[in-house]
């Protein structure tokens, strides 16, 4: 086998591999649905409680996520022998330390805040 | 290999004196896939930025009366829609049928222009109103993020315009299948970002 031939091997069968058929479509009903339950939720108010629909359909979006990233994106823990999964992997953390951190460090900052203007005027 | 012993009259060699060969383009996809990686930090920082700022009104309009759930499921539609064209037109491409390929090539550019279609019309409806960046942190946290991705949108359409000219004058061949291959990586990542657009900006928005 030359080198030409192992590359062409690589393109199509290595790393970011094609899906079939039935992947993408078991991708898109999947992604309809759980788009469609998040959007259902927040329009009709299905359930009272605020803070417990912006759970679930932050929930939806992570499982949402994991679906294209199986289905459109096609990530196994093989491809390119492991060095997607561990880029992802590494960015994933990072994601998370910058968006908690983030929204805890700045929370934190506005509720310690000195009172502000509007809320001076509320005051007695 | 060059391992060898150092002998009086041996030059000692410190390097592979044959570097194996790499087959071109054999690691672009996962080059490819760091720079998607980093173009998500790009977009974390955005929700961050937005995380924070979101909820900063200066007693303008709050998202409830900006945002319409219905065109935002619309446009969620023509994106999703338009990743699953995308699948089809690398499907085609592995079949190695050059007219199929182009066809779903170009629905999803169709797809990806009435997103951004709508996208436009959202936001010249919301600065018409006076909602503009400048109105209020969290419009311009809205514009940076919701923008940033339009823009990758529009850049994608770009590049798929340009591979479809590419692929009418030379066809299917190896170095243009990698390109649609790095395009559809691309395409299904916009896809994943919007996930988390319409769920954390328009969905939650709309909690506030």
């Amino acid at each position: 086998m030359s080198a030409h031939d192992h590359a062409d091997h690589d393109l199509v069968h290595g790393g970011a591999a094609h899906g079939s058929l039935k992947g993408y479509l078991i991708g898109f009903v999947l992604s309809v649905i759980l788009t469609a339950i998040p959007f259902w939720m927040v329009m009709t108010g299905a359930i009272d409680n605020k803070q417990a629909t912006a759970i679930i359909i932050m929930a939806f979006a992570v499982v949402q996520i994991v679906v294209h990233m199986v289905f459109f994106l096609h990530m196994n823990p093989a491809s390119e022998g492991g060095w997607s999964m561990l880029a992802l992997i590494f960015t994933v953390i990072l994601v998370v330390i910058v968006l908690s951190g983030s929204l805890w460090v700045m929370y934190h900052l506005n509720a310690n805040m000195m009172p502000g203007l509007h809320e001076m005027r509320e005051m007695p | 290999m060059a391992l060898t012993t150092i002998t009086a009259d041996a030059e000692p060699v410190f390097h592979l004196e044959e570097e194996h060969a790499h087959a071109e383009g054999g690691s672009t996809m996962l080059g490819f896939w760091l720079y998607l990686m980093s173009d998500c930090l790009i977009f974390a920082m955005l929700f961050a930025a937005f995380g924070v700022l979101g909820g900063n009104y200066a007693a303008g309009p709050a998202p409830k009366d900006l945002f319409d759930l219905g065109l935002v499921a619309v446009n969620t539609t023509m994106l999703l829609l338009s990743s699953i064209t995308y699948g089809f037109a690398m499907l085609t491409m592995d079949k190695g049928r050059v007219g199929a390929t182009q066809g779903w090539l170009a629905v999803t550019m169709l797809f990806g222009l009435a997103f951004l279609s709508i996208e436009l019309y959202e936001f010249a409806h919301m600065i018409r109103e006076g909602a503009t960046p400048q109105r209020s942190a969290f419009l311009s946290s809205f514009f940076t993020l919701v923008g940033t991705h339009g823009l990758h949108v529009t850049f994608g359409i770009v590049w798929m315009v340009t591979l479809m000219v590419q692929v009418a004058r030379y066809g299917l061949i190896k170095a243009n299948r990698r390109r649609l291959m790095c395009l559809s990586m691309f395409w299904h990542f916009l896809d994943v970002v919007w996930i988390g657009v319409f769920t954390f900006v328009y969905l939650m928005g709309m909690l506030r």
